[in-house]
């Protein structure tokens, strides 16, 4: 078959997939590269609305429901996450502490 | 019918635990509540007597208690013959004896505990009684085991009270730990522990524990030892005197010891089985029936000779006890569980009388237990006296009270069978009335041998009243027909392999009114009456030469030797102290060592040190850099992947 510009421009599952991997990768570098917590904060959660988006995506092209009901379960999660993260995060900051995830290394031998 | 059957058993309990929760601070209230709930399961075991009158025997009511797979566990009770006079011994003297214990304790500030105690006792001991299997007879037996410990103990603070706990509650695990074997072995045998299975697949196919009936005989009778305190393991009965003397007359001389006579008569048929040794131990001729035979009749006799030299009044009882359960023993080993079962009544009636009579004396004389510090009470406790007098004459054998009928049954069937044991038995007798008329010469009459005895007055009524009942019971249990009433429930067994003895040829020759009842030992084997009528008589008349107004002990002045052994139990608890005790803890250090050096060697030596270096160097991999655990995580993940992907 001789592909159009049509068959290019209908947006498919393998379209949603690149974007969600691309967001993911980015949050993960995020994560592995930049010091600020809050900013690390934020890539985590570009990590999780990645996924999000992976099973928003199989969900609708699989005709089911069982995505989206996970989404759910993620973002509420998340937000839980976030409420904690971010509580210690300002905990630091009122103790004056620096924020950069480098200096939270008391775990270890 | 189940109603009634629920109650007797749970009431007990629901007693000690109302105690426990609701008047442990209120003592007269906890005692009315045993009191009264003791009292209340006597009336309801008469109700049961009488409506069993009109049904057909055994009545069996079976739950399952749990099932995993085709293993089922049931829990259940058993009413027959047995277990009814079993049941009317236990709650009868059982509430006797807790309307004692309300004038014996006293003011003791512990007595809410005391009674929450009686009242386990009460529910486990029924528990035994009522039992249809033998998984049930252990539970309760252990529990029993529980509350004599709490009562033996009950002046914990008084060292040589928690030690005799300590040593009863061990030689009890020794013999149990036989006896659940023996229930083990019964189970995988037959595969089922109810009684009645048990009873009517012997009698169809009495091979069926082939070669190992002889070894689960033993097993079981092990359990029996160990409650009945019999040889070898009777050393705790006489250091469990050190309870409260109730206590004593309830569980270490009425019911508890005699539970495993019950035991005996209740699995009759696996101990009556012909001896059967597994292969390489065939040359073990004897059966079960024999071991029980010649242990109970060397009990009976060496406890009662220790009894002989013994100066502390409840020691002399409790070695009397040892004494009689010996008795009990040797008649099942005569095939004879009907006489046993008629002397554990009337025994369980006068020698509770003789413990509860002791006791009302140690009250009086500020417990005082010392016979040689007693004497002259007869003017001073004329009540205690006389119910005393018959207790003892009831024990020895003389002929209208109920001692002699059930003990002479046994006497006459010992010597029918076997002249050695028939000796032995005629000997105890003798030696019985020696040491009770010993006791009884030298605590009672002639002229007041210390202070305290001089000033001893009669106790209250809550005292004597139960005395004067049981007095009562000890005159008149022998001829109101125990063993008749006992005979259709083991003629209705059929015993395919057992000779067992019964006291008439048929039910219907038996006496059938008291005066023919009076005179039958002396019609069924006038051999053996007027042996132990002679026996009797020679030994009251020495003990009366010997003892009668005596200063000090002339056997123990004449006969060092042998007197000082007697005084010192035969030496039993120093042997067992230096070869049981020496051999744990040799034991104990050989353990001790293999442990410290061995496994803590090898641990330590060499797993721990490898876990040690290992650890010393993968720690460096944990920098603290959260940054860097995540990108061990991501390269694990993609190299995970490509494995996963690739395979």
């Amino acid at each position: 078959m001789i592909a159009t510009i049509e068959t290019y421009l209908t947006i498919g599952l393998g379209h949603y997939l690149t974007v969600s991997v691309i967001l993911f990768c980015l949050g993960l570098l995020g994560i592995m590269t930049r010091r600020n917590i809050l900013v690390v904060y934020m890539s985590l959660e570009l990590m999780l609305n990645a996924a999000n988006l992976a099973l928003i995506a199989f969900s609708r092209f699989n005709q089911n429901l069982d995505g989206q009901i996970m989404v759910m379960m993620v973002v509420t999660v998340a937000a839980a996450e976030v409420a904690v993260g971010l509580a210690l995060i300002v905990s630091l900051a009122r103790h004056k502490l620096p924020i950069w995830i480098d200096n939270l290394n008391k775990l270890k031998y | 019918m189940t109603i009634i059957l629920f109650g007797i058993l749970f009431l007990p309990i629901f007693s000690a635990l109302s105690i426990t929760f609701f008047s442990q601070k209120h003592p007269s209230i906890s005692a009315g509540i045993s009191i009264a709930i003791s009292c209340i399961t006597f009336l309801l075991t008469c109700v049961l007597c009488a409506m069993t009158q009109s049904q057909t025997l055994p009545i069996e009511i079976v739950y399952t208690w749990l099932s995993v797979g085709n293993l089922s566990v049931d829990l259940g009770f058993l009413v027959d013959r047995l277990s009814l006079i079993m049941l009317f011994v236990v709650t009868g003297v059982g509430s006797l004896i807790h309307i004692y214990s309300k004038g014996y304790m006293g003011k003791d500030p512990s007595l809410s505990r005391y009674f929450a105690s009686l009242s386990i006792f009460m529910f486990s001991m029924i528990g035994i009684v009522l039992a249809n299997n033998f998984l049930m007879i252990f539970i309760f037996w252990e529990m029993v085991g529980l509350s004599s410990y709490l009562l033996i103990g009950f002046w914990m603070t008084k060292g040589s009270a928690a030690d005799a706990a300590k040593k009863a509650f061990l030689c009890n695990r020794i013999g149990d730990t036989g006896f659940l074997l023996g229930i083990i072995l019964v189970w995988s045998c037959l595969g089922t522990l109810r009684f009645g299975e048990i009873s009517n697949l012997l009698s169809t196919n009495p091979a069926a524990f082939s070669s190992l009936a002889t070894i689960t005989g033993l097993l079981l009778l092990c359990g029996v030892i160990g409650k009945s305190a019999q040889f070898p393991l009777h050393v705790w009965l006489p250091d469990a005197m050190e309870g409260p003397t109730p206590v004593s007359a309830l569980i270490h001389a009425a019911t508890m010891v005699a539970a495993g006579v019950y035991l005996l008569a209740r699995g009759f048929d696996i101990f009556a089985l012909s001896a059967a040794w597994p292969q390489g131990l065939d040359w073990l001729k004897f059966s079960t029936l024999d071991v029980i035979a010649t242990i109970g009749a060397f009990t009976a006799l060496m406890a009662a000779l220790i009894a002989v030299q013994q100066n502390d009044i409840k020691r002399i009882l409790a070695y009397s006890t040892l004494s009689q359960l010996g008795y009990m023993v040797m008649a099942i080993g005569l095939s004879y569980p009907i006489a046993a079962m008629y002397h554990l009544t009337t025994h369980a009636f006068f020698k509770a009388l003789l413990f509860l009579g002791a006791g009302s004396v140690i009250v009086a004389l500020h417990h005082e237990q010392n016979i040689w510090k007693m004497g002259g009470l007869q003017k001073r406790m004329p009540i205690t006296f006389w119910t005393f007098l018959i207790a003892t004459l009831a024990l020895c054998g003389i002929p209208p009270l109920s001692g002699f009928f059930s003990k002479d049954y046994i006497v006459a069937e010992a010597l029918h069978k076997n002249a050695y044991l028939g000796t032995i038995a005629l000997v105890t007798a003798f030696l019985t009335t020696f040491y009770m008329g010993r006791l009884f010469f030298v605590s009672f009459i002639g002229r007041t041998r210390s202070k305290v005895s001089d000033h001893a007055k009669e106790n209250s009524t809550i005292i004597t009243m139960p005395l004067i009942l049981l007095a009562i019971a000890s005159v008149f249990a022998g001829f109101i027909g125990i063993d008749s009433y006992l005979m259709p429930h083991y003629s209705s067994q059929s015993l395919a392999n057992t000779n067992m003895v019964f006291p008439y040829p048929s039910i219907d020759q038996a006496p059938d009114n008291w005066f023919k009842m009076l005179i039958y030992p002396f019609k069924h084997a006038p051999m053996a009456a007027i042996l132990s009528i002679c026996a009797v008589i020679a030994g009251g008349f020495l003990s009366f030469i010997f003892y009668f107004n005596a200063k000090n002990d002339i056997l123990s002045s004449k006969f060092k030797t042998v007197s000082l052994w007697l005084k010192n139990r035969l030496y039993f608890d120093e042997l067992y102290q230096n070869s049981a005790v020496w051999l744990q803890d040799k034991l104990a250090l050989i353990c001790d060592f293999i442990d410290r050096w061995i496994i803590g060697g090898i641990i330590i030596g060499i797993i721990y040190r490898i876990v040690d270096l290992i650890g010393r160097f993968c720690r460096f991999s944990q920098t603290g850099n959260i940054q860097t655990y995540t990108a061990i995580f991501v390269l694990g993940i993609i190299v995970l992947s490509y494995w996963v992907i690739n395979w």
